[in-house]
């Protein structure tokens, strides 16, 4: 536990290693950056075996930061932090071995990286919302450079950059919610502080109208790091666009971190403003479920399908924030993880493993390659991702959306009702990805034929074998899937105590309606 | 005043020196020669600064020296030595040591402003540092631009320090004082009368031009584009610290119960009005307009004139919050600037440094230059864990702590931090030339011309820049608690 910390900082020096190591040689770079991955992995799994689950942030560093503004750096972690990084840390070691054949300025690549891998460590671990923010706003950076650089060509500038102003403005909403809580509190008497807690016992004190104001901030902020209708729309873009490591990482982890703010900090801290903003928030949720799903539904480029899916499911989360009662928030944290794996799995398999050997992602174009026979071992992998994403039981999404369900009836059985129908959506758009890309109506013959004459003539036969680093990293996450799949106790045993803690109760009560 | 007269004294030293020792020597040799002296002269005034300590009021009122006052000194002595670090390294002039005197005798006005504390010993002491600048600016006889930079910032200033005596002197004619707690004292005990007005309103066109805050900003992006490098990056940073202090001593401690109140919404009228009005249009202005620039210079200068809008807010914040942060704004964006500066010298040492596509390829020819460059740009993006973020959230806090969402000030820290969003794309699209974009194909072709090379003493004081800005912007603390 008092260990996690490490993997900030083994992140950040990991990233100065690796650029250093990168002008001399790349695989230097790339074993530097796995081996910081794996032992930030590590030490979040040694934290996870010795967690004995609380209710409340369980503080590990506490120091004094800038006193004229009353700021700590103040760490802490609970059930739902530790879910997180775990989740971290498994994706930081998959996203690395997905990446192991970029050639193009290694050092720089694995460096920004990492920079990211800490920055999301960071925002996990915080129990002090000037702290959160220092590692949000580190976050940030990165991502506009590594789809920038390392993206693809055809539209990775703009994608970048709608990305990353996408982050940041919603940075900005947080921010300003912050400081005008701050003021607030000052204004009221209480000492200058940005300490979770003491915000919270601030905000108890705070006019209904401050109270709605600084949550619709807050949320906003966050939500739209989180895919939320309608601010989702630079995450396909973006997404799409990505190398594939950063596709992983964006789509599995720092999605989360918007859910995870808004959990952390804006439901806590302005309970009667989720109140009175809860309805709002599960219309946009489950719009943003069947939105994001039909799109996916249509959608010609594979990697579209997989990016708006991303949308469609955290859509799942938000409709479990929004519920706001602990089976559905529990369920929601599930969700946060098994989304992370199946999105980290589906990009791997569109971005890394097919279209780098077949160069192209386009559906038409799949659907003319007997892609199974091919590369059999992305076909399997994307059939059991598929089935993971639509909620097959056996794979973590089925408890994760159940729990998100039954959760959500509680509240109101009809919304539960509108997102049943969305899991449908996402089996329709699933099912129709893996008919379409892997098992292609045409038969081989007429294929072989028509494909001498193709573009793809001379790479028909000669896809490089799928390497040993994408085996290990498929099974890693798939094993991750699968096992959380038939023991998702395992985390809600972490998740639901951490509920039990006075701020999160506090906005679980502000949120019954 | 040891400070001024160390300032002094060298740069008549260097000049002296030059005249008896340079005759025979190279141009390059000359500057070397001169900056080595004028370096010596600052770390003079550095200590002089550093060891004068703290008194209320020194030659009969004139002067005082507060924490601001040496917070100030420093910050301006340690910008002039960056600048002219730089400059003797990168600069060609055909009078090396009277740039080096210049740029000291600026100095010189800019230590004395930030101690002034009667209407004439500042006005006397911003002369002194705008005539220097002016001949700063227009150093380059070789470049038609310089000259135009140098035309402009001039007509600009002179009629700017017209308004300002003008203001002053009816300041005089109302109060009967040119000592600022007298002007004070009898500002209180009277009603304002519109009389009042007119001076305040002088003295902020005055301000206005001087923070280069719109619509007195015409003059900044010729001025940025035109000047040679380190002079602009002078005018650019010290200039601005030294401008800033001088103007919240005079408005907050003389002209403060004339202030009014904008706090609420409804308000009180006063001078806060006024700057909350050239801080709104300097942010929007300075930000949009910033969007459109080719030119890296007159990016940089535009974006000076949003980062002004977010100084005047902290200027209304200074008289709750006090000067701190205040200063740790003006100065960390001022290490920024004269970096970013910096690195434009650098470069066109070798290649010329006006569009921004010249940037291109930069992590190739010199991944050191692009190193330090994303942490000024990103420092004046407002990115933790650097300064220029801290900067930003401790006005933006000072300034909602005023009264909230309920008035003006509050709404201005709120748009600034929107507007903080607009700002990240033009510097992304710097740091996008810098860090992603391959280089030109006219560079690229040869690999050995190709590279940058640094000199080393350039190389130091850039380092020593963005390490200010980590440093700082890791624990702000070292700055606040000088306050």
């Amino acid at each position: 536990m008092n260990a996690l910390p490490l993997t900030i900082y083994v992140s950040f020096v990991g990233a100065l290693l690796a650029l250093a190591a990168g002008t001399r040689s790349h695989g230097a770079a790339r074993w530097i950056a796995l081996l910081t991955a794996l032992t930030s992995f590590a030490l979040t799994l040694l934290a996870a075996s010795s967690f004995a689950p609380s209710p409340g942030l369980q503080t590990i560093i506490d120091l004094p930061w800038i006193a004229e503004l009353g700021i700590r750096y103040h760490l802490g972690a609970d059930g739902i932090s530790l879910t997180l990084l775990v989740l971290t840390g498994l994706a930081a070691t998959v996203g690395v071995l997905f990446s192991w054949n970029i050639e193009h300025r290694v050092g720089e690549f694995f460096a920004l990286y990492l920079t990211l891998i800490g920055g999301v460590f960071g925002v996990f671990l915080s129990a002090d919302a000037f702290t959160m923010f220092v590692f949000y706003e580190i976050a940030i950076v990165p991502k506009y450079f590594l789809i920038a650089n390392w993206g693809s060509p055809a539209t990775r500038e703009h994608a970048a950059m709608k990305l990353v102003l996408y982050s940041f403005a919603g940075s900005a909403l947080v921010l300003a919610g912050l400081l005008w809580a701050n003021a607030a509190a000052v204004a009221q008497g209480s000492v200058s502080s940005f300490s979770l807690n003491d915000l919270a016992a601030a905000a108890t004190h705070f006019s209904r109208g401050e109270q709605i104001g600084l949550f619709a901030l807050v949320f906003t902020g966050f939500a739209v790091l989180a895919g939320m209708f309608p601010f989702h729309t630079w995450a396909p873009t973006g997404h799409v666009a990505a190398p594939t490591a950063a596709s992983m990482l964006l789509a599995g982890v720092v999605m989360k971190l918007g859910a995870y703010g808004c959990l952390r900090v804006a439901m806590p801290l302005f309970p009667v403003g989720l109140a009175f903003w809860q309805p709002t928030i599960a219309a946009l949720a489950i719009i943003g479920i069947f939105y994001a799903g039909f799109i996916a539904l249509v959608q010609d480029d594979f990697k579209f399908v997989i990016g708006y899916s991303s949308v469609s499911h955290m859509g799942f989360v938000l409709l479990g924030l929004a519920a706001a009662n602990a089976t559905a928030v529990a369920g929601a944290v599930l969700q946060m993880f098994s989304h992370g794996v199946i999105a980290g799995l589906l990009f791997a398999v569109v971005g890394r493993m097919v279209y780098e050997r077949t160069h192209t992602r386009q559906l038409a174009d799949l659907r003319q390659l007997p892609l199974h026979r091919l590369l059999p071992f992305a076909a399997l992998t994307f059939v059991l991702a598929g089935l993971a994403s639509m909620g097959m039981p056996g794979f973590s999404g089925f408890p994760a959306e159940l729990t998100i369900l039954v959760g959500v009836w509680k509240t109101s059985p009809a919304w539960a009702l509108f997102a049943g129908g969305g899991i449908l959506v996402a089996a329709a758009f699933t099912l129709r990805a893996i008919q379409v890309s892997f098992f292609g109506s045409t038969p081989l013959s007429r294929v072989a034929a028509s494909a001498s004459e193709s573009t793809h003539a001379g790479s028909l036969h000669h896809y490089e074998p799928i390497t040993l680093a994408e085996k290990v990293g498929t099974a890693l996450l798939l094993a991750a899937t699968v096992y959380i799949g038939l023991k998702p106790d395992v985390l809600l045993d972490w998740i639901t105590p951490a509920l039990q803690s006075p701020l999160m109760q506090a906005a679980l009560k502000g949120g019954s309606l | 005043m040891v400070p001024e007269a160390a300032l002094v004294m060298g740069a008549l030293f260097v000049l002296t020196f030059d005249l008896a020792f340079g005759r025979r020597r190279t141009l390059e040799r000359r500057l070397y020669l001169a900056v080595i002296n004028g370096t010596a002269a600052v770390v003079a005034a550095m200590y002089g600064a550093f060891s004068s300590g703290l008194a209320d009021s020194v030659f009969g009122g004139v002067l005082i020296l507060d924490e601001l006052t040496m917070a100030t000194r420093l910050g301006v002595l340690v910008l002039a030595w960056i600048t002219l670090t730089l400059a003797g390294s990168t600069a060609r002039f055909s009078h090396p040591a009277e740039f080096v005197a210049i740029v000291l005798f600026a100095t010189a006005g800019f230590t004395l402003m930030a101690a002034a504390q009667q209407l004439l010993v500042a006005f006397v002491a911003l002369e002194l540092a705008s005539l220097s600048l002016y001949i700063l600016a227009g150093f380059d006889k070789s470049k038609p631009e310089s000259a135009e930079a140098a035309l402009k910032y001039f007509l600009f200033g002179g009629m700017s320090a017209a308004f300002l005596l003008f203001g002053f002197s009816l300041i005089y004619g109302l109060t009967g004082s040119i000592e600022l707690h007298e002007i004070s004292a009898h500002l209180a005990g009277h009603p304002p009368t519109p009389l009042l007005s007119v001076a305040l309103v002088m003295v902020l066109v005055a301000f206005g031009f001087k923070a280069a805050a719109a619509p007195f900003h015409l003059w900044a992006p010729d001025v940025y584009e035109g000047a040679p490098v380190s002079s602009a990056a002078l005018i650019a940073s010290a200039s601005k610290l030294a401008g800033l202090t001088l103007f919240v001593r005079l408005l907050w401690p003389g002209f403060g119960p004339g202030a009014g109140n904008v706090s609420t919404a409804a308000g009180a009228p006063g001078w806060l009005a006024i700057v909350a009005c050239l801080s709104a249009a300097s942010l929007l202005l300075g930000n949009f307009a910033a969007l459109a620039q080719s030119n890296l210079r007159r990016l940089l200068a535009y974006s000076a004139i949003a980062h002004a809008g977010v100084m005047l807010l902290g200027v209304i914040a200074a008289g709750d919050a006090g000067n701190g942060p205040l200063f740790y704004y003006v100065f960390t964006y001022g290490i920024a600037t004269v970096g970013a500066f910096g690195v434009i010298a650098v470069i066109e040492r070798t290649t010329p440094c006006q569009r921004i596509t010249d940037l291109a390829g930069l992590y190739r020819r010199s991944p050191l230059l692009t190193g330090c460059l994303a942490i000024y740009i990103l420092s004046l993006a407002g990115m933790p864990p650097l300064a220029g973020f801290f900067g930003k959230f401790i006005v933006f806090a000072a300034a909602l702590k005023l009264g909230g969402l309920a008035g003006p000030a509050g709404w201005l820290a709120i748009l600034a931090i929107f507007l903080s969003a607009v700002a990240l794309y033009y510097y992304l699209v710097i740091l996008k030339q810098a860090l992603v974009v391959a280089p030109a194909a006219a560079i690229s072709g040869d690999t050995v011309t190709n590279r940058i090379t640094v000199p080393a003493d350039a190389a130091i004081v850039l380092v020593f820049a963005a390490l200010i800005l980590v440093v700082l912007g890791l624990s702000p603390s070292l700055v606040l608690r000088i306050f």
